[in-house]
This record gives structure tokens, sequence and C-alpha cells, in this order.
């Protein structure tokens, strides 16, 4: 798919995945998909390894945009991001925005074939700052 | 150092975080998300369980896998803080490092802490340890005086404002409670000191 795959790291799991049913009401299968949450032992947290299986899952050829929630979540997806590393790591966008609106905002923008950095803008607008 | 040096270096920072790890859960749960303690023993009790594998690589290698261990295992911010710092270490230091050879590498590795973190010494974090025990690293301290500059700097960052992390949340309520990556820290450089110190 060419589309922009968007991934959703929450440290709890049924935020990631209420986040992602969110965006598939809005873009059903048109956008390549991929939710993780929990620190991989039963605990809130994020899990690195979590976290790039996800980047695999959606990966497209446009690019991933990731939207996160809380600080680790931001730090461990810029961790598997390097460890996934280039030339693939220069197509990945962990994004500063709201999980959830950034999450539906920048899935409906990829929907229409936007190029990742449109999908990213549209994300960020969501972010004073 | 040798093997069995090193595989005893693992074997201490595991043993002193996992003795630790309900003063840490505390530290954490009084100005953050209370997870600390147990994301750090299991990141270093993973890394022990594979002690004699990474012992045997030579010591960049082991640095490295010891990180990386620690980024898969931790499961919180402190996987890829903590795991940076040593595969940091593993990327510039020799097999062989003299001390200004790991005084150089560990500043080299504060830095990417610190990019990591998005985070400069002051902000009541991890680099509030690590900056003092780089300065007495370079002034020719001891182990035991590195160790102290470290337990001291912890101490230091009770009366810190967080800046960073969860406990950043919380504001001037940071005030008077010791920042948890700060105790890690120190618990992790009295550890390693007196290994290295031993061997």
């Amino acid at each position: 798919m060419s589309n922009v795959g968007i991934v959703i790291v929450s440290h709890s799991p049924l935020v990631a995945e209420g986040t992602a049913d969110m965006v598939r009401q809005m873009v059903g299968d048109e956008v390549p998909l991929a939710w993780c949450g929990g620190n991989g032992h039963g605990g809130l947290g994020t899990s690195v390894e979590a976290i790039m299986g996800a980047i695999e899952k959606a990966w497209s050829e446009a690019g991933v945009a990731i939207l996160v929630d809380l600080g680790g979540a931001e730090t461990n997806s810029e961790m598997a991001v390097e460890m996934i590393g280039e030339p693939r790591s220069q197509k990945i966008v962990v994004c500063n925005a709201p999980i959830v609106e950034g999450a539906v905002m920048a899935a409906t923008e990829s929907s229409g074939g936007a190029s990742l950095k449109e999908v990213v803008a549209t994300a960020h607008e969501l972010s004073p700052s | 150092m040798a093997a069995s040096d090193f595989s005893q270096l693992i074997a201490a920072t595991a043993d002193t975080i996992s003795s630790h790890a309900d003063e840490l859960t505390a530290l954490d749960q009084a100005i953050g998300d209370g997870d600390h303690g147990l994301n750090m023993k299991r990141g270093f009790e993973a890394v022990r369980t594979e002690k004699d594998a990474i012992a045997a690589k030579p010591l960049p290698d082991a640095l490295k896998a010891v990180g990386t261990k620690l980024v898969m295992t931790v499961g919180g911010a402190s996987g890829p803080l903590f795991g940076t710092l040593f595969m940091a270490l593993g990327k510039e230091l020799s097999a062989t490092p003299d001390r200004a050879a790991l005084t150089a590498a560990l500043g080299k590795a504060i830095e990417a802490v610190s990019a990591r973190g998005k985070s400069q010494p002051g902000q009541k974090t991890m680099l509030d340890v690590l900056q003092p025990v780089y300065e007495a690293l370079a002034q020719g301290k001891t182990a035991g005086a590195i160790a102290d500059a470290a337990d001291k700097a912890a101490e230091a960052t009770v009366p810190m404002k967080a800046l960073r992390g969860r406990a950043s949340f919380l504001g001037e309520r940071s005030i008077g409670h010791m920042d948890a990556g700060a105790r890690s820290t120190a618990l992790l450089v009295r550890a390693i000191a007196e290994a290295i110190e031993d061997s």
C-alpha cells in the first residue's frame, strides 16, 4: 500500500486499541495501521520491541507516522526508529501531537494519499508550540 | 577487563538494582508513575541471565549488548536512557581503555543520554549524577570518592524542581523528593566503581 502508515503507541493497550478503533472508523483499510501498548509484561508502559513490531506491521514505502502519549512512549519510539536503522528510519516520524486526535487526523490525511511530510504536519497542527 | 571481571560487574549491577528495587519504586511513586524499581530490576536481571555470554565479548561489544538488552526489556523510558548510556560507552571505548579514554567515553555517553532524553543537567534527572561522576573521573578521584560523589549528587536532586519526565507534571510539588533515576544511577556507579577497583 502506498499510503503513509500510522502507528499508535500508548502506555495502555486499551488506549492504543481504542484509538486504533477510532482511526479504522474514519479510514477503514485504506491506511496501514498498527498499535501497541503496555510494557510487554502485563503492566502499563511501552516496549521498544513491540513498537518495532508495530512499525513493521504498518510499514509503507511512503513512510510511517507514530503517535504517542506520554514521554516514555516518545523516548521508546525514538529508540525503536533508531534500532530499525537507515534507510527506513528516514521515513519514520514520531509526531508531537495528542495521541487520539493526532492519529485520527494523520490517518485521514494519509487516506487521501498525502505525503509523510503532509501527514506529520497535520498532526503537528494540533499541538501549540 | 577480563571476562570474569565483566561478568562480576554485571552481577554487581543487577544485585544493587534488585536489592533497591522497592526503594526506587517508592521514590518514583512519590513524583512519577511508580514503575522505576520494577522496570530497572527486570532490565538488569535480563542482562544477568546472559552475563557470561556478554562478558565473553570484547568490551565494546559487551557494553553494547548490555545497552541493547536494557532497551528491549525495561519497558519504560529508563530502557532507552540507560541503554543509550551503555551503548554509547561501547561505541566510544576500545577493548582496553585507560582512565583518560574512559573519561572521554563517559563524556560522549552523557551527551548521548542528554540527546535521548532531550534534557540537561539541573533538570532533576540521571544526568545530575552522571555529570558530577564525569567530573570526579576527570579529576582523578578514587573509585570510592567517585561513588561518594554520585551519592551526594543524587541527594542534591531532592531540592530540585523536575523539568523533564513525569515528575515535571508536578511542578513545584516535585521539590523535596529524590529523583529515582538519579538514585539508580548512583547505585550503578557505586557497584561499577567497586567492581573495577576490585578487579
